[in-house]
């Protein structure tokens, strides 16, 4: 938690990071920064599918409704503020000449996205019931 | 732009760019479903404060993007990102969500 609070200082203070170890091979960085934004459009997707649901299935009971749209605005807040902060730690272990931080979060990421996905063939499977 | 003998030969700077583009042409989707949205149920104040919020956000995203994508087109061996141009870009992001769920309920 502490390392979370400290990289989240450092996601406001470019100079501390540049400080740091030495500058690596510059398309390592740019490699680093496609993954950042690939995270980002992940984000942007679920926020999207967020709105979605909310404006094209009225059909569905309210409290199912806002519940799923806000359960697909979450993850993508979630996925967006990881995806910075995997980016300055990678950034940082690149300076440092250490290994890339490992993370679970993709893992529960596409558990969680299986996880809708096999409720929505159930409710289209069932004939939207509810 | 560089020399030829300068060139990338895996097109780094490119391939950044166009993962910018893409990222924008995200944004741009959420932003048009977020304007949908927030002008549904016909127009009230405060559909019109959320989508002209959406509006701004969508402009920040793209001036950050476009900043970025000017950088990695005027130098051969570019520099990194900014961790305050990642959070900017990742704050818009997360503001369009908020403004998301406000009209969801």
């Amino acid at each position: 938690m502490i390392d979370f609070a400290r990289n989240v200082r450092l996601w406001f203070a470019p100079q501390e990071i540049s400080e740091e170890g030495s500058t690596p091979d510059y398309r390592f960085s740019l490699a680093n920064e496609r993954t950042f934004l690939a995270w980002l459009r992940t984000a942007l997707a679920l926020i999207g599918g967020g709105f979605a649901v909310d404006q094209f299935l009225p059909d569905l009971r309210w409290a199912w409704r806002v519940g799923l749209a806000l359960a697909l605005l979450a993850a993508g807040v979630l996925c967006s503020l990881r995806a910075v902060n995997h980016w300055v730690r990678c950034e940082r272990a690149m300076r440092q000449g250490k290994d890339l931080p490992v993370s679970r979060f993709p893992a529960l990421l596409g558990i969680a996205v299986a996880i809708v996905a096999v409720a929505m063939v159930i409710v289209v499977l069932a004939g939207w019931e509810g | 732009m560089t020399s030829p003998p300068d060139r990338d030969p895996g097109l780094q700077p490119e391939r950044t760019r166009l993962a910018w583009r893409r990222t924008t042409l995200s944004s741009t989707v959420a932003a048009v479903l977020a304007a949908k949205a927030a002008l549904h149920g016909g127009i009230t104040a405060e559909g019109i404060i959320i989508c002209a919020l959406c509006c701004t956000l969508w402009l920040s995203f793209l001036t950050v993007a476009h900043h970025r994508i000017t950088t990695l087109a005027t130098n051969s061996a570019p520099p990194p990102l900014t961790p305050r141009h990642a959070t900017a870009a990742v704050l818009c992001t997360v503001a369009v969500a908020v403004c998301a769920a406000v009209l969801v309920y």
